[in-house]
C-alpha cells in the first residue's frame, strides 16, 4: 500500500505541514536553483559538443560526413576510421599510423616521468630537510627558470645534445622533459616534505639514520599521495608535449602529438575526417584516462603546480 | 661524575644570538629542567646537545667525550619529542626497533631490548599497532621506549608532555617521574610549565635570551630567587612587587615600614639602595595569625576570586595592584578591608637597578 | 678522535650535495646558461649555424621591421588580452556558480575541467573540425534556413584570432575555474554569514568583500595564465598552422620557424629575447608584489 492511498499517512502528513512551528517547505526548483542548474547545464554541454564532434565523426563513414551534419549521431556506425588511425593513417611517405607514436610516446613517457619525479622528489627532500650553503640561490634559479619561455633555451638545448651525442634520440627527449620538469616537481614535493612535521627528521636522525635511509625509509612511505599528483603532472604533461617532439626527435621517434598533427594537417591526398577525428581521440585518451581515473588528485595536481609555479 | 658538561657554548642564526656563552654541568643521574618562556633558547640548547643543531662555538660533551661534532647517533643520547614524532607508516615496533636496526644491532638483543622497554612502559599489546591506532599517552609512552630501547644514559625531552590535555599530563608527569627512580639515568626535560619543572626536577635552569638566570633546586629557585626576573617567572599567581628603598635596617615604601633584621642578605649585610620587594601572594598572612606578624596592614578587597582549593584576592597596597592567596573556604566579598601581615624572612629583596638579589 | 675537528665546508650535508648536483646543473646550465648563451648569440649575425660575428642590433631592427612580427606581436596581444580578461571572468563565474553548495558539483566540474587535460593540438584540431565551415557550425546553420549565414573564422584572416581564441578558452577556463573555486573556499564562511547578518545582497557581497580578498589568487592565475599566453604555439600549429597567410603568426612560431625552417639562428634568437623580456616586464611586478618587503628569514 503506498503512501498516497493510505489515509492514515495522508494525515500524519497533513499534520506536519500545519504545524506551526515545523520546518519551511523546501522548494526544491526555486528560480534561484533553475538558474544555476540550467546555466551549468547548458555551459556543461558546450563542454563536452568537441569531445561528441570527435566520437560521432570519427564513427561515420566519408560519404556520410559529407551529407550529414558533424552534430547528427552516426547512422551506420563504422570502426575502419579507428583501425585506420592506429595502423593505416599517412604522413607523407609513412603508412603505418599513428601506433609508432604511440609507442614512442609510452618510452619518453615512462622513463621522463620515473625519472624526473625521483630526482626531483630527491631535490625537494635535500631542500626541505637538509639545507646547506647556497641551495636557495639554486632553488631560485629553477624556480625563476620555470617562467623563462621554452623558445629561449632550445637552441643551445640542441647543441648540448648533439654535444653528448643524443639529439634526435628518445633518450635525449627523456632528458629534456626531466630537466623542464624539475622546477614544479621541486617545488611541488619540497612544499610537501616542508610540511611533515620537522620533529620526524630529528627523531630519525637520533635513529642514525642517514640521508637515504630517512628518505627511503621514512619520508617516502609517508608521501604516496604527492608522488602521485607529481605523477598525473607529468603523464598529461609530457604525453601533450609537441615542442620539444617535434625539435628533438628524428620522425621515426616523434611522440604521438607531433605524429597526430602531421596526420591531421598533411596537404597531401583527400582529407578523411573520421580518420583524423579518430586519431586525435586515440591520442587524448591517455590524457583523458588519466584524468577521469584520477579524480580529485588531479585537481590537487594542478592546484600545486598553480600555487607559485 | 659528569654526564653532560657545556662549555661556553654559542649560537648565533643570522645577527640574533640565540644562545651566549652558555656553561652548563648535568651530573650522572641529574633530573635538570630547562625552563623558560618561548624563544628562550631552551629548546635550541637541547637540539644542540643532542647534535640537530650546530653551536657556533663552544663544546658539548657527554660522558667526557667532546661529541660537539658528532652525529646524533653517536652521542648515546635518546630523545622524545613534542609531537611524538613516530614514524606514521611503522608499527609500534618497527619504530621502536628503527634506530637499532641502522645501528645494525643483532635481532636477539633487539628483541630482548623491546622486551624489557614494553615491559616498563606496559605497550606489549600495543606492539603490533600502527601510530595512529593509538591514544596521544600511548604514543608518547612510544616515543619514550624509543629512547629507551637505545640503552643510552642521557634522555632528552622536548617539552614531552605539551601536546596532552591536562589529566593525561598528570598521569605522566608521575610516570616519567618512577621511569627516572627506576632507570636511575641522566635526563634533561624541557618545558615552559613550571609546574612540571617544580615536581620533576632535581635542578632547574631558567633560561631568558640564550642566558641561564638561576640554576638551582626547586626549593632555592623558589625560596630564593636570584633576580626579578626568575622571581616573577615562578609562582601562580606570580609575586607582588613593591618598589621602596633599603635604609639601615628596614625596607620603606611611603607608610609601610619592614624591619629586615630577619632577613637573609645575599651579600651577608644590608646597604642603603633603591630596592624592590618582592611578596608572593601565597604567603600573605590574614585572619588571626596576622597579629604574631612584625608588618601589618589593612586593605580593600577590590576583586575575589574562588578557585576551589584557594580564593584569589584582588587588592592594592600603597597604589600597587597586591594579590593575596587565602584558603579556599575564606569567606571575602568585594569592598571588604581585610587585615594582611608580612613576613620578611619570607620575602625577597632586588636591586632596583640591577634587579639582582640584595 | 671524532668530534674534535669542526666539519667543514663542502664534506657538511655532503650527500645532500650530492644529491641535489641534477638541480644546480639544471639551474645553472639550462636556465641560465643557455639563456644567457641565446641573449649573446642574438648579437651576431648566426644563420645556419651559430657563429660569433657581432653585428650589434642589427637583428634586433630586422624583427621589428618585419611585417610577420608585427603581425605575430599584435596577433598575441589579441588574444592575449581577450583570453587573459574572458578565462578571468568566466574562469570566476562558474566558480562562483559551482560554490552554491549545488548537487552534482563533481560532476560539473570534471566536465568544465577535462579539455585542460588534453594537448594543444588535440584542441587545435577539434576546433578546427568544428569550425569547418563546409562541414561545421556554418554548414549547420545554413542547413536550418539561414542560406547567407557566414562563420569561417578559420578561413578569414581579420578573425582567424578569435577562433583559436574560442579554442584557447575551451581548454584553458577550467584550470581558472579550478583557481577561482580554491579561492573562494579559502574564504571564511563567517565573511558570508558576516554580510547576510549586515544584509548586503550577494552580488554585492561578491564585488565589494570577496574579490578583493581574493587579490592574491587572481594575481597568481594572471601569472599563470600570462606566462601559458606567451607560450602559445602547439595551438596555433594544429589549428591554423599560422594561416591564412601569416594572419595568425605569434612569436613563438617566429622563433621556431626562423630557427628550425628558415635557417636564421639571429632572428631566432632576438625574437626568443624579446619574448623573455616580455616575461621579465610582467614578472617582475608580480614577485615584486609577491614577495617584495617580507624577506624571509
Amino acid at each position: 500500500m503506498s503512501d498516497s492511498t493510505n489515509p492514515m499517512a495522508r494525515r500524519d502528513h497533513t499534520h506536519d505541514s500545519v504545524e506551526p512551528d515545523g520546518p519551511r517547505p523546501r522548494h526544491r526548483l526555486s528560480g534561484r536553483n533553475i538558474m544555476i542548474y540550467g546555466t551549468l547545464i547548458m555551459i556543461s554541454l558546450y563542454y563536452l559538443l568537441p569531445l561528441y564532434v570527435m566520437v560521432v565523426t570519427s564513427l561515420k563513414g566519408m560519404p556520410e560526413i559529407r551529407l550529414g551534419s558533424i552534430f547528427a549521431p552516426p547512422v551506420d556506425i563504422t570502426f575502419e576510421p579507428w583501425v585506420k588511425a592506429w595502423s593505416g593513417a599517412c604522413t607523407g611517405l609513412n603508412c603505418d599510423g599513428l601506433s609508432r607514436g604511440f609507442w614512442n610516446s609510452v618510452q619518453i613517457l615512462v622513463p621522463s616521468t620515473l625519472l624526473s619525479i625521483a630526482i626531483a622528489s630527491v631535490n625537494g627532500y635535500a631542500l626541505a630537510n637538509w639545507r646547506f650553503r647556497g641551495a636557495d640561490v639554486f632553488f631560485t634559479i629553477l624556480i625563476i627558470g620555470a617562467f623563462i619561455p621554452y623558445q629561449v633555451m632550445i637552441y643551445p638545448i640542441v647543441i648540448l645534445l648533439r654535444e653528448m651525442g643524443l639529439y634526435g634520440s628518445l633518450s635525449g627527449l627523456v632528458l629534456v622533459h626531466t630537466v623542464f620538469g624539475m622546477p614544479i616537481l621541486t617545488l611541488l614535493f619540497r612544499n610537501y616534505f616542508t610540511s611533515v612535521p620537522v620533529e620526524l627528521f630529528k627523531a630519525a636522525r637520533v635513529d642514525g639514520a642517514g640521508f637515504w635511509r630517512i628518505y627511503l625509509s621514512i619520508m617516502l612511505p609517508m608521501s604516496l599521495p604527492i608522488f602521485v599528483v607529481a605523477m598525473i603532472l607529468q603523464v598529461t604533461g609530457i604525453w601533450n608535449d609537441f615542442l620539444f617532439g617535434v625539435i628533438y626527435t628524428r620522425p621515426e621517434n616523434y611522440p604521438m602529438t607531433v605524429q597526430l598533427n602531421n596526420i591531421v594537417n598533411s596537404v597531401q591526398g583527400v582529407k578523411e575526417y573520421n580518420v583524423n577525428m579518430a586519431a586525435t581521440l586515440l591520442t587524448g585518451a591517455v590524457p583523458l584516462l588519466v584524468y577521469f581515473v584520477s579524480g580529485k588528485l588531479f585537481v590537487r595536481g594542478i592546484a600545486a603546480g598553480a600555487v607559485k609555479g | 661524575m659528569n654526564s653532560v658538561e657545556i662549555k661556553h657554548l654559542d649560537l648565533q642564526f643570522a645577527s640574533i644570538k640565540v644562545l651566549q656563552n652558555l656553561n652548563l654541568t648535568v651530573s650522572k643521574g641529574e633530573f635538570l629542567v630547562l625552563l623558560g618562556s618561548s624563544g628562550c633558547g631552551k629548546s635550541t640548547l637541547l637540539n644542540c646537545i643532542a647534535g640537530l643543531l650546530e653551536p657556533t662555538s663552544g663544546q658539548i660533551h657527554i660522558h667526557g667525550r667532546n661529541v660537539t661534532w658528532d652525529e646524533p647517533s653517536e652521542r648515546g643520547i635518546g630523545m622524545v619529542f613534542q609531537s611524538y614524532a613516530l614514524y606514521p607508516q611503522m608499527t609500534v615496533e618497527g619504530n621502536l626497533t628503527f634506530g637499532l636496526r641502522n645501528a645494525k644491532v643483532p635481532k636477539d638483543e633487539i628483541a630482548r631490548r623491546v622486551e624489557r622497554a614494553a615491559e616498563v612502559l606496559q605497550i606489549k599489546p600495543l606492539l603490533k599497532r600502527k601510530p595512529a591506532a593509538l591514544s596521544g599517552g600511548q604514543r608518547q609512552r612510544v616515543a619514550i621506549g624509543r629512547a629507551l630501547v637505545r640503552d643510552v644514559d642521557v634522555f632528552l625531552f622536548d617539552e614531552p608532555l605539551s601536546n596532552l590535555d591536562a589529566k593525561l599530563r598528570a598521569d605522566l608527569r608521575v610516570e616519567i617521574k618512577r621511569l627516572h627512580q627506576q632507570l636511575e639515568n641522566t635526563m634533561i626535560y624541557v618545558t615552559h610549565d613550571q609546574i612540571e619543572a617544580m615536581t620533576l626536577a632535581d635542578r632547574i635552569a631558567i633560561l631568558k635570551d640564550g642566558k641561564i638566570m638561576q640554576l638551582g633546586t626547586p626549593d632555592e629557585i623558589y625560596n630564593r630567587p636570584l633576580n626579578r626576573y626568575v622571581a616573577d617567572f615562578i609562582g601562580s599567581p606570580s609575586m607582588n612587587f613593591l618598589d621602596g628603598e633599603v635604609l639601615g635596617d628596614s625596607f620603606l615604601r611611603g607608610d609601610l615600614i619592614l624591619p629586615l633584621s630577619d632577613y637573609r642578605f645575599a651579600g651577608g649585610a644590608s646597604v642603603d639602595c633603591s630596592a624592590t620587594i618582592g611578596i608572593r601572594p601565597e604567603h600573605i598572612v590574614t585572619g588571626e595569625l596576622v597579629e604574631g606578624m612584625p608588618i601589618r596592614s589593612e586593605v580593600v578587597v577590590e576583586m575575589v576570586e574562588p578557585m576551589g582549593s584557594d580564593t584569589l584576592v584582588y587588592t592594592r597596597l600603597e597604589d600597587t595592584p597586591f594579590h593575596i592567596r587565602m584558603d579556599g573556604q575564606a569567606r571575602v566579598r568585594q569592598h571588604d578591608r581585610l587585615a594582611i601581615g608580612i613576613d620578611p624572612a619570607r620575602t625577597s629583596l632586588f636591586d632596583t637597578t640591577t634587579e639582582e638579589r640584595l | 678522535m671524532p668530534g674534535d675537528a669542526r666539519p667543514k665546508g663542502i664534506f657538511k650535508n655532503l650527500t645532500a650535495k650530492i644529491a641535489a648536483i641534477p638541480m644546480v646543473l639544471t639551474a645553472m646550465v639550462v636556465f641560465l646558461g643557455c639563456s644567457v648563451w641565446t641573449i649573446v648569440y642574438s648579437f651576431t649575425s648566426s644563420k645556419l649555424l651559430p657563429k660569433t660575428r657581432w653585428v650589434g642590433l642589427d637583428q634586433y631592427e630586422r624583427l621589428w621591421g618585419s611585417r610577420r612580427w608585427l603581425v605575430s606581436i599584435e596577433n598575441l596581444a589579441i588574444y592575449g588580452i581577450l583570453a587573459l580578461v574572458l578565462s578571468l571572468m568566466i574562469g570566476f563565474m562558474l566558480a562562483a556558480l559551482l560554490d552554491q553548495k549545488i548537487r552534482f558539483e563533481n560532476t560539473f566540474r570534471s566536465i568544465l575541467l577535462y579539455p585542460f587535460a588534453l594537448s594543444f593540438i588535440v584542441t587545435g584540431l577539434v576546433w578546427q573540425w568544428i569550425l569547418n565551415p563546409e562541414f561545421g557550425v556554418q554548414n549547420i546553420v545554413r542547413a536550418m534556413g539561414f542560406e547567407n549565414f557566414i562563420f569561417d573564422p578559420l578561413y578569414n584572416a581579420d578573425i582567424v584570432i578569435y577562433g583559436v581564441l574560442i579554442a584557447g578558452l575551451w581548454q584553458g577556463t577550467g584550470l581558472v575555474m579550478c583557481l577561482m573555486l580554491a579561492g573562494l573556499r579559502g574564504i571564511d564562511e563567517d565573511i558570508w554569514k558576516a554580510a547576510r547578518v549586515d544584509g548586503i545582497p550577494t552580488w554585492k557581497t561578491y564585488v565589494l568583500i570577496v574579490i578583493p580578498m581574493m587579490r592574491p589568487v587572481f594575481i597568481t592565475t594572471l601569472v599563470i595564465i600570462t606566462s601559458g599566453i606567451i607560450k602559445l604555439y602547439d595551438l596555433i600549429v594544429a589549428q591554423t598552422g599560422g594561416g591564412p597567410g601569416l594572419a595568425s603568426e605569434v612569436p613563438a612560431k617566429y622563433v621556431y620557424d626562423m630557427m628550425f625552417l628558415s635557417q636564421n639562428l639571429g632572428q631566432g634568437f632576438a625574437a626568443s629575447t624579446m619574448m623573455l623580456l616580455a616575461v621579465v616586464i610582467i614578472i617582475i611586478p608580480w614577485a615584486y608584489l609577491e614577495f617584495g618587503g617580507k624577506r624571509h628569514v
